[in-house]
């Protein structure tokens, strides 16, 4: 949480603040230095009060809200704004967003992990609700009042007494003079005179949207700016061996060839190394791309293919792994057993294929780089360009567009550093813009994973065993050399933080070596783990012959907190603390309660037709999912209804939360039924929406989705919704049809009619 | 080569072969019509020629000589187009960056069929990709701009 400190009067920033008050603001541990000024200055704003880094005021009541995390769809720019604007109690139809560029004084910027509104929301009104306090009492010395009998409403300070009222812009130079408000005499709104906060407002660049306007990494010009294309390898780690850049160089428009050093695995943030063709515009830069002659050493990886991988961790996942988490005795529980269940589950590969292709745009001169570029953490940027240049971060400014989309592709700022990198090597403003085969043969794939799953049942049907093994190349991998085993993190995501009320419960992770970059994809290993998991589950229930509701709401047996680290569990929890974030059985069930009840769980359907219903708790959110689906002769499966049940928590932005969750429904639906990349020879055999498949809206149901009202901290909002909903699609294809789906995508072969 | 896009006469010096996409992008410095596939296989750089819904990245500057091309900034003759207003009230656009083409194929569809059914409406669509997922509100934003019309 945040300690507002005061660094009035003793330091002016830049002569922009003049008379002016800059406070500092802790958030989040992080220390934030001060002032959004030389921002909203730049933007044409005399900025007059700016109390925080996030908030000014100028003298003609103009107001700017600088917003740090990276807008790719989630509405964060609108949301965040929303908080700073109510506290602050501004009028939103005249406040001006400004995004933020990357500068640890923001405190952390890494749009990742469904975290903006968990980690801000409380920072973000403290900073609104301090400038607003000291907006008041301004006034109220101007007015020889005390500040008590001072309201304040939108835009303006109101004395009723007397009548009297004044703009905020003509308090802001006297704002700036007064004592930063000490946090135990900070005075928050009550909730119920929030004006915008559980609103649901239209996106802030929602105009500019429907106009073509919006502004993307990949839409920056700058003046004199050329355009590039990079050749690397498919294969993680190749190495160049020879370069004839004769032909490309013939090509019009061509202006340069450029190589890209590699650097040593594990590559991490920097560069893959590869050749780039810098031209008059992208196409001339694509074309000359395809004329290079390159020879490449395929190195260790050349050799890695997904059929024999996947063989490999099956295997794996056979065998006894490493326990990383054990209560009672699993293996005397599941030898007796009345009833023995096993499964094993397998998820492949996936790309993140944001719809913006990677780009960026550099300008480097004098020793120094400035970056214009779609990225979920610019700070990160900051630091990879400055390693890969060798500059000191304070030579580099990453200027944050919009996203077309990221789901974490766009937190790993490779194609940054490399758009830097060439700006430099050839003197001139450098656009890169990766083409659709670049971005999906060279992701940061989600990882394979393979599954083996045991339950033993006692004689009323009861779950008394659980065995959970899981293997998977770890993320990890791409940053630190010599990782085959799980992070605690990526084994809390669907397998150590397993909340049903089991007696003897064991969870073992495998070994599995990296041989392509992996990196985090929206929901990140619940993906995998929560699709097991909610099959699993649902195959007990089968077993032990109930229906699926009541025994899930058995399964999480008494209300409680489990308390994972009482059961000798390292669970990070998503970094949050598990006094404010416990793991609530009572939360799971009230979700599935919801559910059930609206999506009309125990109505009849027609033959080959089903529904199924999974929940998770994910990015610190509960979510239940039931699909209906209709399964075709042919074995082609259409998903007719998605319903979902979301507690959340506390929700900034109705709208934007429910849109999410549709999203993420057609994220899962994606995953469930399409898509797979596949390696062959070290190198994806899918480039292009041609053949790595997603959903499309020929695929999408009818989508419902009901949030649970709440007041419990802010949890997340844009991954939670697609592990259960890939669980829900395929048990409902079980009850529809009576075979089990355990490896994705749905295989329709296996769905025909018989 | 001459281009007429959004009404406005263009003479460039291209390659008749340059897709009409990075003409349109890195030629005329209109941005709003989006890269996504070079392909022909997610839509978002949907562009009208002759007043019907084409792939730029697959239409090249020799296919256009002379033929009228819309693009998103000229959707609508200077009004906002019936789609843009539906797309508002629908609040569809979440990242917003496939939707230029989303509503010109839209447009199109609803210049050739007024009142499209369900099936007519996912049959026109399913060439446009949203990574997003915000089908369900598209579906029902052409219903509402079906019925202005």
């Amino acid at each position: 949480m945040s300690d507002i400190v005061n660094l009035s009067r003793r330091r002016v920033l830049k002569g922009t603040l003049a008379g002016g008050v800059v406070l500092g603001l802790h958030v989040g541990g992080m220390r934030a230095a001060f002032a959004a000024s030389p921002l909203a200055s730049a933007n044409g704003v005399k900025t007059v009060f700016a109390p925080n880094v996030y908030v000014s005021v100028a003298p003609s009541g103009e107001i700017v809200l600088v917003v740090h995390r990276s807008e790719m769809g989630t509405g964060i720019r609108t949301s965040l704004a929303m908080i700073l604007a109510d506290e602050l109690d501004a009028d939103w139809n005249t406040v001006k967003v400004v995004q933020a560029q990357g500068d640890a004084k923001y405190g952390d910027q890494n749009t990742d992990g469904s975290r903006s509104i968990r980690q801000f929301f409380q920072p973000l009104r403290e900073a609104g609700g301090s400038a607003r306090q000291m907006l008041i009492a301004a006034a109220a010395a101007q007015w020889r009042v005390s500040p008590s009998s001072c309201r304040t409403e939108l835009g303006h300070v109101v004395h009723a007494a007397s009548g009297r009222r004044v703009s905020y812009g003509a308090v802001a130079e006297a704002a700036a003079h007064q004592p930063v408000p000490a946090r135990d005499t900070l005075k928050l709104k009550n909730e119920e005179t929030w004006r915008y906060i559980g609103k649901s407002l239209p996106i802030v660049d929602l105009d500019d949207i429907v106009h073509g306007r919006a502004t993307y990494g990949i839409d920056i010009v700058l003046q004199g700016m050329t355009y590039a294309s990079v050749e690397r390898s498919p294969v993680y780690g190749a190495t160049l061996k020879s370069v004839d850049s004769t032909e490309a160089m013939k090509v019009p428009g061509v202006l340069h060839v450029v190589r890209i050093p590699s650097v040593p695995l594990p590559s991490g943030f920097r560069p893959l190394g590869g050749v780039a063709v810098v031209a008059t515009n992208t196409w001339a830069a694509q074309q000359g791309r395809q004329k290079l002659k390159l020879d490449w050493d395929l190195g260790p990886n050349g050799t890695y293919d997904s059929g024999a991988y996947r063989k490999a961790l099956e295997d794996t996942a056979r065998q006894p792994g490493k326990v990383v988490r054990n209560n009672g005795d699993t293996a005397g529980a599941l030898k007796n057993a009345a009833q023995h269940v096993s499964a094993d589950y397998y998820v492949p590969h996936m790309a993140h294929a944001a719809m913006e292709p990677l780009a960026a745009s550099a300008s480097f001169a004098n020793g120094a780089v400035e970056v214009w570029t779609a990225t979920q953490n610019p700070q990160q940027a900051r630091t990879t360009v400055a390693q890969v240049l060798g500059l000191s971060e304070q030579a580099v400014t990453i200027n944050v567009t919009l996203l077309g989309g990221g789901f974490g592709r766009k937190s790993k700022p490779d194609y940054v550093a490399e758009a830097a990198y060439l700006s430099r090597e050839v003197g001139a403003p450098v656009k890169l813009t990766w083409t659709r085969e670049d971005d999906i043969r060279n992701d940061y794939f989600h990882a394979v994973c393979a599954q083996h799953m045991e339950g033993a049942l006692d004689a009323q049907g009861k779950t008394v065993g659980w065995l959970h093994r899981t293997v998977f190349p770890s993320i990890t991998s791409t940053f630190t050399p010599n990782v085959t085993y799980g992070a605690a993190g990526e084994l809390g995501q669907g397998v150590t933080d397993m909340p049903y009320e089991i007696a003897n419960v064991r969870c073992e992770n495998g070994a599995a070596q990296a041989h392509t970059r992996i990196g985090w994809y929206r929901s990140v290993y619940n993906i995998p783990h929560g699709f097991a998991q909610g099959s699993f589950v649902d195959e007990l229930a089968t077993a032990a012959r109930q229906d699926p509701v009541k025994h899930l709401l058995a399964l999480l047996g008494t209300p409680r907190h489990v308390d994972l680290h009482a059961l000798g569990v390292d669970y990070p929890n998503y970094g949050a603390s598990i006094d404010e974030y416990p793991i609530d059985t009572a939360r799971f069930a009230a979700v599935v309660r919801e559910v059930a009840a609206r999506s009309n769980w125990s109505r009849a359907l027609p033959a080959r037709h089903g529904r199924g219903i999974a929940v998770h708790r994910s990015f610190l959110s509960y979510v239940a999912a039931v699909a209906q689906v209709q399964v075709a002769d042919d074995g082609s499966v259409r998903v007719t209804r998605i319903d979902l049940a979301v507690d959340c928590g506390r929700i900034v932005n109705p709208d934007r939360v429910i849109a999410q969750f549709e999203g993420a429904v057609v994220m899962a639906l994606g995953n469930a039924l399409y898509s797979e990349v596949t390696f062959s020879h070290g190198a994806t055999e899918q480039s292009n929406f041609t053949d790595y498949r997603v959903a499309r809206i020929d695929s999408v149901p009818e989508t419902h989705v009901y949030i649970v009202p709440s007041k419990a901290p802010p949890g997340g909002v844009g991954e939670p919704g697609v592990p259960p909903t890939m669980a829900a699609i395929c048990n409902a294809i079980f009850h529809a049809t009576g075979t089990r789906i355990r490896a994705l995508p749905v295989d329709s072969a296996l769905l025909k009619r018989a | 080569m001459e281009l007429i896009v959004n009404g406005v006469h263009h003479n460039v010096d291209a390659d008749p072969n340059m897709p009409l996409l990075w003409a349109v992008r890195d030629l005329l410095g209109l941005h709003g019509t989006k890269f996504g596939c070079g392909v022909g296989a997610c839509g978002a750089c949907t562009v009208h020629l002759d007043g019907v819904a084409v792939r730029s990245c697959v239409t090249s500057l020799a296919d256009v000589q002379g033929k009228p091309v819309t693009t998103i900034e000229g959707l609508g003759n200077g009004r906002e187009h019936p789609v843009q207003l539906a797309w508002k009230a629908a609040n569809v656009p979440q990242c917003g960056y496939c939707q230029p083409g989303q509503m010109m194929q839209a447009a199109s569809l609803l210049k050739q069929t007024p009142k499209p059914s369900d099936e007519q409406i996912v049959e026109a669509m399913s060439g446009n990709v949203c990574r997003c997922g915000t089908y369900q509100r598209i579906k029902a934003a052409i219903k509402a701009a079906a019925e202005q019309a």
